[in-house]
């Protein structure tokens, strides 16, 4: 089965976020950089799908669209056990909406044919929970979303799906098919020395971004960015430890009457 | 081109959730409530049109099909683009549930459009705001094509009262699906177990996030719970990394609670959390990042490293409790 995984490199969690001059974007030398956590979720699963059915060969291709920099979740893949990748170079991927990436992803994947195409189910920057979906429908594919588990069967994929509220269900697709994956369905691996050596002989392809769509207008543009305002008045007790943890004692026994 | 179409969700023949009317009442913050048609899709939307009908102005469009249940993208999105090529539209608002998500990204695609997805404010222009960077930040969101506009628009984001009387008159639309279009075979709902852990009527509750860093530092807060008398929950994370039962799990995917006081230990905030607790009487946040967005919904905050303030907390509890 040939797997192709899109995966994003997107700001570490742990970054500082600022607001750039024009307050469209952020300050991106401030930010620490890594793998999009559902994306590294969907990665697992495809490595593990091509481990469970060795014997009859498998390949896992990832797929990223962004600037140079963002070869160092592509090695970090490949070191984990991808086969080989392709690279969009586009310095411009926070000002494209969700339909222009997943046009220059939909292109790439053509070219490849696979079985599958795996995507996490959204991106901790933007968040927009769409390009896994949009690319199915550009190229016709069938889709599931919010999946944790993926079973090969005789003539397709059988899928858990995450339903609301601690509900699941079970769901059969015809491959070739796209799946966007939730976090949780297993557990993430870490590269091995072995492994990142490794990674260093594989093949990573360069694609530009111009080769691939044409430039198309954006349909939605994101004009502007703030902080959140409040929506409570937070009362922020400071002090030591000691001090703000008795200052809330005082607070939940005389104001909130739970002690 | 006219009308603003909002496509409402009904889950195992139960009453409208309450994200529905949310929808609704975003729909018409877009213009004339009069102009809104409330579009239900189903096998049987007979009950469902009725109990929208009796609460919204202007019209319900009874989208029926027997193929239209159990949901699949590939049924509802034959439905979906044949109503809107029909109604031709300038909005299709969706409430952002799951299925929303599985499906309205590709009927946008299908007419050249993107979703503007989990919308939570609509002001003038209209400019739409949604969350960015896991709720650190705000985006706003122009439509700049002349088609039709797609937004979903986030759970608890606006009233579920809604501003004009009901009376909607109803319509039946007939889709032409063919079964060979379906092509995923969807299996009924499960739950994983039994859930032995209630936690929707507890009093007190102490949540744990990531910022609790390793399984062996879970004491700490299991101490502050049982300091307190109070159940202990978890953000997904924490649960997905088998660190908790998933029945302690708190959020979207997870339980709703509303307890008396409830204490968000190394919870940053994301929306995902902050759907299952917000509606908590009381909220204190511990975080180590002063501009967490859990400090947003917090009626307590402090800023410290929660293994340090945790353990001061269950002492200073401790001793009140003398």
């Amino acid at each position: 089965m040939k797997i192709i995984v899109a995966i994003k490199q997107v700001p570490d969690r742990e970054s500082q976020v600022r607001i750039d001059d024009s307050g469209k974007w952020i300050v991106e030398s401030d930010l620490q950089y890594a793998m999009n956590e559902p994306d590294a979720h969907a990665l697992e699963e495809a490595l593990q799908l091509k481990e469970k059915s060795a014997a009859a060969g498998g390949e896992v291709v990832v797929l990223t669209a962004g600037p140079e920099s963002a070869g160092t979740v592509i090695r970090e893949a490949l070191a984990k056990g991808a086969d080989r990748a392709i690279h969009i170079l586009t310095d411009d991927l926070a000002r494209r909406d969700a339909l222009s990436v997943a046009r220059l992803l939909a292109a790439a994947v053509k070219e490849e044919s696979p079985d599958l195409l795996l995507a996490g189910l959204q991106s901790e920057d933007l968040g927009y929970g769409q390009t896994g979906v949009i690319v199915a429908e550009l190229l016709g594919l069938p889709h599931a979303t919010l999946i944790l588990n993926v079973e090969k069967t005789d003539t397709g994929v059988r899928v858990k799906r995450e339903l609301e509220e601690g509900w699941f269900q079970s769901i059969e697709l015809p491959t070739p098919a796209v799946l966007t994956i939730q976090s949780g369905g297993n557990k993430i691996r870490y590269a091995t020395l072995m492994g990142i050596k490794r990674a260093k002989t594989k093949e990573v392809r360069p694609i530009a971004a111009s080769s691939l769509t044409s430039d198309e207008a954006a349909v939605v543009v994101l004009d502007k960015i703030s902080l959140p305002t409040k929506k409570k008045s937070t009362q922020m007790l400071a002090g030591t430890p000691k001090e703000a943890a008795a200052a809330l004692v005082e607070k939940l026994r005389l104001e909130v009457h739970v002690l | 081109m006219s009308g603003i179409l909002v496509v409402l969700e009904q889950r195992a023949q139960k009453s409208l959730a309450r994200i529905n009317w949310e929808a609704l009442t975003a729909a018409m913050r877009l213009g004339e409530p009069a102009s809104v048609a409330a579009v239900i899709l189903g096998a049987d939307t007979q009950a469902a049109a009725a109990e929208i009908a009796a609460k919204a102005p202007g019209r319900v469009i009874s989208v029926q099909h027997p193929l239209l249940t159990p949901y699949t993208a590939d049924g509802t999105l034959a439905a979906l683009q044949q109503l809107i090529q029909f109604e031709s539209p300038d909005y299709v608002v969706f409430p952002h549930t799951y299925q929303v998500r599985d499906y309205a990204p590709a009927l946008a695609t299908r007419f050249g459009q993107m979703l503007i997805s989990d919308v939570t404010a609509i002001v003038e222009g209209p400019v739409f705001t949604r969350q960015m960077m896991q709720g650190r930040l705000n985006g706003n969101y122009r439509h700049t094509s002349s088609g039709a506009c797609f937004l979903s628009v986030q759970a608890g984001a606006f009233p579920a009262d809604l501003p004009a009387a009901g009376g909607a008159a109803i319509e039946q639309f007939s889709p032409a699906i063919d079964a060979a279009q379906i092509r995923t075979i969807p299996g009924e709902p499960y739950r994983a177990a039994a859930q032995a852990v209630d936690l929707s009527s507890a009093q007190l509750i102490v949540g744990v996030g990531r910022g609790i860093k390793a399984q062996d530092n879970l004491h700490i807060v299991e101490e502050l719970a049982t300091a307190l008398g109070a159940e202990l929950a978890a953000s997904r994370p924490i649960c997905d990394s088998g660190w908790l039962p998933l029945e302690r799990q708190v959020g979207s995917s997870g339980q709703t609670v509303a307890p008396k006081l409830y204490i968000a230990a190394g919870i940053s905030g994301a929306i995902q959390h902050l759907v299952g607790m917000k509606a908590s009487q009381c909220i204190v946040a511990v975080n180590k990042d002063p501009d967490a967005p859990i400090f947003e919904v917090a009626d307590y905050g402090i800023v410290g490293d929660l293994m340090e303030v945790v353990p001061a907390l269950t002492e200073a509890v401790k001793a009140a409790k003398q």
